[in-house]
């Protein structure tokens, strides 16, 4: 990876038009889960049947759902729980998985079959498995579903660092800092860590994104986030049972995740060019 | 190559035994009395002890462990405590449906990504690529099944194209027959297809630009070769190792995803039995269904890597 100053780095991802508009939807999610910690338009538990599937309006900007409880705040104060769980559950997945894929491409042999067997191992329960088998034993809830997620993500982070070091391994350069007698640690640190980082971006900020989603699908199903605390996977849940009496129900939760992925995922891609100059020329 | 595909497979019995034995000792030790959970927490306690007894609770674990394990291996996964029919019987029912739900998606997936990243590689930085990759990240930004939400709304409530869920079944006998139930099947295999479809188009875009930068394909190029031979002929082959890992993960999540999208069009597969078998308590289902999903990743898997060593001579697999 070429040397920059933060100056310049700083200055080339402002002007990346993916970075700066993933970094704007990024910051509104952000600030979204921020806002609802101290304001919310009304009281997003409060519910007033009188006033139940009202359309948006001024009184409620999103209107009310089945319970009359206003849309629009029960929308910021379900930020909270998909930054929460994205980013506890990317930390456990990321952390684990790239220090195991790292280890594995430069030792080879049978420690490389011990962690990518251990990673096989662990990749056999994608996160719905294994938070349906945590939700069948411990009962459902956001942590099992941070733990579930996470988890998941080890093998996930371990296969893809693993496969991009062991590409990075075989190269040239490598070979010559062998030959100057750099240790296998020392390599990983200098050349094979830097020089997989931008996909271990893309791939941090997309799952970060998929975790999200992955959080959403479980509430959808009752596993995940619990009432009362607001989620928008329960809030499509129960939109789909009033498609036809309330079909924008349906529709702004599904906005908030997409747009909540779209900018995480462009976000990454503008990371991605900005830390490696040689991909941002010839993307 | 031989070897290499024995150790494989030994390898692949090794997970497979150490999977059965995470699900067991999740789903059978950690829960305390599986009777208790089945019957719930007010069960009376002489009922809770007979179920313990009729499901062979009070025998030791490695023992039970290892009827279980013998019992998967010969096709009997025991008796269903919600359904009362054996759930062998039911997981084969449910499959018949999941699996080719799980192909269809995993097919027009690969179709759809490798179109796709493909056309928008070739037209680097021309308004297809932007065009085809803004539209994936759309695709991936989409949760399926509020896509299949969106697809139920526009196909079968407006357009009345088809039914907005359940499943006829594949025979006529069933009331249904092999079109109608593909029909049943095209619009969850599309909401699950899209957004996979759209992850792997830019994995094979960024995997092909990533190989056009390679020295062997300026020499391709250099000694004559149009762009688009050195992409089919030289660039195709190595840029899918990427791809094809990407690829084994999918598969996972489709199969994943087939629990929340059955929910959605009310599908009798496997994962709305797993599902179903939660809410009713039903451990030894959901044991059985875990386990039988874990192993279908696992098995995956051990394909792909095997295609590594295919496609990428290369790879020398198992080398120090």
């Amino acid at each position: 990876m070429t040397a920059l100053v933060p100056a310049h780095w700083a200055a080339r991802l402002l002007r990346h038009p993916s970075f700066a508009l993933g970094a704007a939807l990024t910051a509104l999610l952000v600030a979204a889960a921020l806002l609802s910690l101290v304001w919310t338009p009304a009281p997003p538990l409060a519910m007033d049947l009188a006033a139940k599937l009202q359309p948006p309006g001024a009184g409620h900007w999103l209107g009310t759902d089945a319970f009359g409880r206003d849309v629009a705040s029960l929308l910021l104060v379900g930020a909270r729980s998909s930054l929460l769980v994205g980013a506890l559950a990317v930390g456990i997945g990321a952390g684990l998985g790239v220090a195991l894929g790292l280890l594995a491409a430069a030792r080879r042999g049978w420690v490389e079959e011990l962690v990518m067997r251990l990673a096989d191992f662990t990749f056999a329960f994608p996160a719905l498995l294994l938070a349906i088998m945590l939700a069948a034993v411990f009962g459902a809830g956001m942590v099992n579903a941070i733990v579930a997620i996470g988890v998941f993500y080890i093998p996930t982070f371990a296969r893809v660092a693993r496969a991009s070091a062991v590409a990075v391994w075989s190269r040239d350069f490598v070979l010559a800092a062998r030959a100057c007698g750099k240790g296998r640690w020392r390599i990983t640190w200098e050349h094979v860590l830097p020089n997989i980082l931008p996909v271990l971006i893309v791939q941090a900020t997309t799952h970060f994104a998929l975790a999200i989603l992955a959080e959403a699908a479980l509430s959808y199903l009752g596993l995940g986030t619990q009432p009362p605390q607001p989620s928008w996977g329960r809030m499509l849940s129960e939109a789909q049972t009033l498609m036809f009496q309330a079909p924008l129900l349906a529709v702004w939760p599904g906005l908030a995740i997409a747009l909540s992925v779209l900018g995480l995922n462009l976000l990454g891609d503008g990371l991605r060019d900005g830390l490696d100059p040689r991909l941002a020329r010839q993307r | 190559m031989g070897l290499f595909v024995l150790r494989r497979l030994l390898t692949l019995a090794a997970t497979l035994a150490g999977a059965s034995l995470v699900v067991f000792v999740v789903l059978e030790i950690l829960p305390g009395n599986a009777a208790q959970v089945l019957l719930g927490p007010d069960a009376a306690p002489e009922a809770v002890a007979e179920l313990a007894t009729q499901l062979g609770l009070d025998q030791p674990a490695p023992r039970r462990y290892a009827q279980w394990v013998a019992g998967l291996l010969s096709g009997d996964m025991g008796t269903s405590a919600a359904y009362g029919t054996p759930v062998a019987e039911l997981v084969w029912e449910r499959l018949a449906l999941t699996v080719p739900l799980a192909v269809m998606a995993m097919a027009l997936t690969t179709v759809l990504a490798l179109a796709a990243g493909l056309y928008a590689a070739s037209h680097h930085r021309r308004w297809g690529d932007v065009g085809v990759m803004g539209l994936a990240q759309l695709g991936i930004a989409l949760p399926n099944f509020w896509f299949a939400i969106l697809l139920i709304l526009l196909f079968s409530v407006k357009l009345q194209w088809f039914s907005a869920g359940g499943f006829p079944g594949w025979t006529e006998a069933a009331g249904g027959g092999v079109l109608p139930a593909l029909q049943a099947l095209l619009l969850p295999a599309i909401a699950l297809a899209v957004v996979q479809a759209a992850i792997l188009a830019r994995i094979t875009r960024s995997a092909v630009l990533d190989v056009l930068r390679e020295d062997f394909v300026r020499t391709a190029r250099a000694k004559g070769l149009s762009r688009r031979a050195a992409l089919w002929g030289h660039v195709l082959r190595n840029a899918m190792i990427p791809v094809v890992t990407v690829m084994g993960l999918q598969f996972a999540n489709l199969l994943a995803g087939t629990i929340v999208v059955e929910n959605v069009f009310y599908l009798p597969g496997l994962g709305r039995l797993i599902f179903q078998s939660i809410a009713n308590r039903d451990l030894i289902v959901v044991r059985n269904c875990v386990m039988l999903l874990a192993a279908l990743v696992v098995i995956v898997n051990a394909v792909v890597d095997v295609l590594y060593a295919v496609i990428d001579p290369r790879v020398k697999v198992g080398a120090a």
